[in-house]
């Protein structure tokens, strides 16, 4: 059968079983828009090739299949540059298909034309400029295995306009010859072994938990292990949800805004299990100061992360998942676990739990700074109560994706995530703007969810164009946006590291105007100005499902992110909510 | 061997990178180098017997505890296929130079002499400069290239150290010799 290069790239997305494009055409991607009229992969046309990366990250991590966009070269190249640095920071598995001028134009500066490969060579896991049509099947194919295997991550196919235009004889290859890449698998049994050995000598035991429990599905094996053991956990940003906040093994989110007992338990075990994670310098803190007293294990499936940062006692290369069914199993096959050796320890966390929950001010006069004279007081509303009202108005497997900065973190320490899967964040990048598209990615993924995100006004800004697509869409996604009229992380920063010399944060809380903006774009726009006001408004929203809905919360632009470890400092150096500060002064003293 | 090149010699190793032989794939391999912070002190590039692969010799500048990061970061490049880390005395390391040199005819003589002892031939003669090819451990070629600096240097180029694994107590049934692959 013969095909064009572009019915052959079409078919070959067909034969990966993909489902969706998200994707934006220009001049040199035009042949393959053709048969994509054709087929029967659903194309969604988004307004700006950023919003079609992030949408490909949003369906990925809600699915964990992998999402894939498709643009034109040049410029609709460069613009997806960001989602794919997104995503090879967060190994989220992402296929991009860019278009690319003709082979004869190659290095001519050509119109709109630009060395994609090379631009991207750094934020790929690997890419492919595809030279011969006939190359194209093979490549596709090995484009998704190398994107979902192993440790997963972006690739990027580059095709030129007359090799899409070229015919080829169709074939399906029937796997891959790529001699370089080998990705782990099953754990080598002596350092199973010696893991297990360790964690039954533990006193002080911490399971550090990352993204990589949820890549590997992991989840389920972490929960035995957890409870085998009895060992707790701490569950990273880029792990929230892999274990559930609820369970009494659960000690929340470590790092700069984790709390106080996830941060301060790692700094006093005596061992660390790090699973699927990365010793990330948010998590860490001061490098040098980090988990002083502990031995530690590091299960991951890049060799290259065993040592990067912290080097190891006991290195394991592996999927994560076989590795902890392997290690659960080892624990048992020793025999029954003395759980009495870290009984003190859980008393321990348990007490600091008791005394350092994360807490804010529920009811703070109003600064007064964003009211104009004369416009009388009225409670501040604050941004953690309404992650707390979303939380309780929204099914359990509510899908929550966020932006970056003040609103994350609230939203990572006060959602409380039960199923994994439902939390979808930029860490690694942190990219403003993320939040929108990908909540549009992860409704489409997952129809059947539904799927919030909470966001700050200044990344909303960045990529609130992609609710048109939304609305066009029919794709009912609910954006809450934390609006303080700031861009409150760097706001805070300057509070505290720059004696409050607020450099270009500003950022009003009604230019834009946030509904009238929602509602030109098609959506639904509310806004909530009073605590009273906040759930009615939710339940408003979760009752509309054919287009989107957009809240805007205008909170208190004074409140800050606690605890925190400021950026550099040792993790032990925690800086608590003041009202915690005065146990924290006790302790030490 | 200039004193700061010995110095030097502690911090540099010796990767041998097996490569698929496509396009691209010397840009994949020296991107990562900048990228993750590493200096590469030099580089040789050829196909090896085997037409799909390419053998990349590289000598980069690294305390040792680096040089393991950035042999596992090189190891997931896809078109990356082995790399061994070769240790000076279980290699055996050749290089190539190329130097033009100034020599008039009372010098000329001098030079030849020498370009004998380091078993080294004259590839290009002018009226008062000869260009010199040698062969040789990088050691020699230092040696080499200093002694030829007090007659006037007027161009050098040396090729970059390329290796392979010495053949005796490391052979293996095949007959071939085996890299011995950088880190555990």
């Amino acid at each position: 059968m013969e095909l064009t290069g572009a019915q052959a790239l079409v078919k070959s997305l067909e034969m990966q079983e993909v489902e969706v494009i998200f994707g934006l055409p220009g001049g040199a991607i035009l042949p393959v828009y053709d048969p994509i009229i054709d087929s029967s992969i659903r194309h969604i046309l988004v307004r700006h090739e950023q919003g079609a990366g992030h949408m490909a990250e949003g369906y990925a991590q809600a699915t964990g299949r992998p999402g894939v966009a498709m643009v034109t070269s040049g410029p609709g190249a460069t613009n997806v540059v960001t989602p794919l640095a997104d995503a090879y920071m967060d190994s989220i598995p992402f296929v991009c298909v860019t278009g690319q001028v003709a082979t004869s134009a190659i290095g001519t500066d050509a119109f709109q034309e630009c060395d994609t490969t090379g631009i991207t060579l750094g934020v790929t896991k690997h890419n492919w400029l595809v030279t011969d049509a006939a190359d194209i099947p093979r490549v596709v194919r090995e484009a998704f295995h190398v994107a979902t295997t192993g440790r997963p991550g972006p690739v990027l196919i580059d095709v030129p306009k007359d090799v899409a235009n070229a015919t080829m004889e169709w074939y399906w290859p029937d796997g891959v010859d790529l001699p370089g890449y080998r990705p782990a698998s099953t754990a080598d049994p002596a350092a199973i072994q010696a893991a297990a050995e360790l964690v039954r000598g533990a006193e002080r035991p911490v399971i550090y938990a990352g993204g990589g429990i949820l890549k590997s599905r992991a989840s389920d094996a972490l929960r035995e292990f957890a409870e085998l053991t009895g060992i707790p956990v701490v569950t990273t940003l880029m792990a929230r949800g892999s274990f559930p906040d609820s369970h009494p093994l659960c000690l929340g989110m470590p790092g700069m805004h984790g709390n106080y007992t996830a941060v301060t338990s790692m700094q006093q075990a005596d061992l660390l299990l790090a699973l699927g994670s990365r010793f990330d310098d948010r998590v860490t803190g001061k490098i040098s100061a980090f988990a002083p007293k502990a031995k530690v294990v590091h299960v991951d499936i890049d060799k290259a992360e065993i040592g990067k940062v912290r080097r190891p006692e006991v290195g394991i290369v592996a999927d994560c998942r076989l590795a902890i069914e392997a290690l659960s199993e080892a624990v048992r096959a020793a025999g029954p676990l003395d759980r009495s050796r870290i009984a003190p320890w859980i008393a321990t966390l348990d007490q600091w739990r008791a005394d350092y929950p994360y807490t804010y001010d529920r009811s703070e006069p109003d600064h007064g700074d964003l009211v104009p004279e004369g416009a009388g007081r009225r409670p501040t509303l604050k941004p953690q109560f309404v992650i707390e009202c979303l939380r309780a108005a929204t099914p359990p497997d509510t899908i929550l994706a966020s932006g970056v900065g003040q609103h994350q973190m609230w939203a990572s320490q006060h959602w409380g995530f039960e199923y994994p899967n439902t939390w979808i964040n930029s860490g690694g990048l942190g990219t403003m703007g993320f939040a929108v598209p990908a909540a549009i990615g992860a409704k489409v993924g997952r129809p059947d969810r539904m799927v919030w995100a909470v966001d700050g006004d200044g990344c909303f800004q960045m990529t609130a164009q992609e609710l048109v697509t939304a609305s066009a869409e029919r794709i009912p996604v609910k954006i809450a946006i934390l609006n303080n009229a700031y861009l409150g992380m760097v706001r805070q920063w300057q509070h505290m590291f720059y004696e409050e010399r607020y450099s270009e944060v500003y950022l009003s809380p009604d230019l834009p105007d946030y509904v009238g903006w929602a509602e030109s774009m098609g959506c639904v726009g509310l806004r909530v100005e009073s605590p009273e006001e906040v759930t009615p408004a939710i339940e408003k929203a979760n009752d509309i499902d054919d287009r989107p809905v957009v809240i805007d919360f205008r909170t208190d632009s004074m409140e800050q992110v606690f605890p925190m470890v400021s950026a550099g400092a040792s993790n032990d150096e925690i800086i608590v909510h003041p009202s915690q500060r005065h146990l924290r002064a006790e302790a030490t003293r | 061997m200039s004193p700061d090149r010995r110095a030097n010699a502690a911090r540099h190793h010796l990767l041998s990178v097996l490569v698929e032989n496509k396009a691209g794939v010397l840009a994949r391999v020296a991107g990562l180098f900048s990228r993750r912070g590493y200096n590469i002190f030099s580089l040789a590039v050829a196909p090896t017997d085997d037409a799909r692969f390419s053998r990349i010799s590289i000598v980069v500048d690294v305390e040792s505890s680096p040089l393991e990061q950035v042999v596992a970061q090189l190891d997931k490049l896809i078109n990356v296929v082995e790399i061994g880390e070769l240790h000076p005395d279980e290699a055996r390391e050749a290089e190539l130079l190329l130097v033009s040199v100034s020599a008039d005819a009372g010098q000329r003589s001098q030079v030849i002499q020498l370009v004998g002892v380091f078993e080294g031939r004259i590839v290009d003669v002018g009226h008062d400069a000869l260009t010199v090819m040698v062969a040789g451990t990088p050691d020699t070629l230092d040696d080499f290239e200093k002694l030829m600096v007090p007659y006037g240097i007027a161009g050098l180029q040396r090729s970059g150290r390329i290796a392979l694994p010495k053949l005796v107590g490391r052979t293996s049934a095949g007959g071939r010799a085996e890299l011995a692959v950088g880190i555990a």
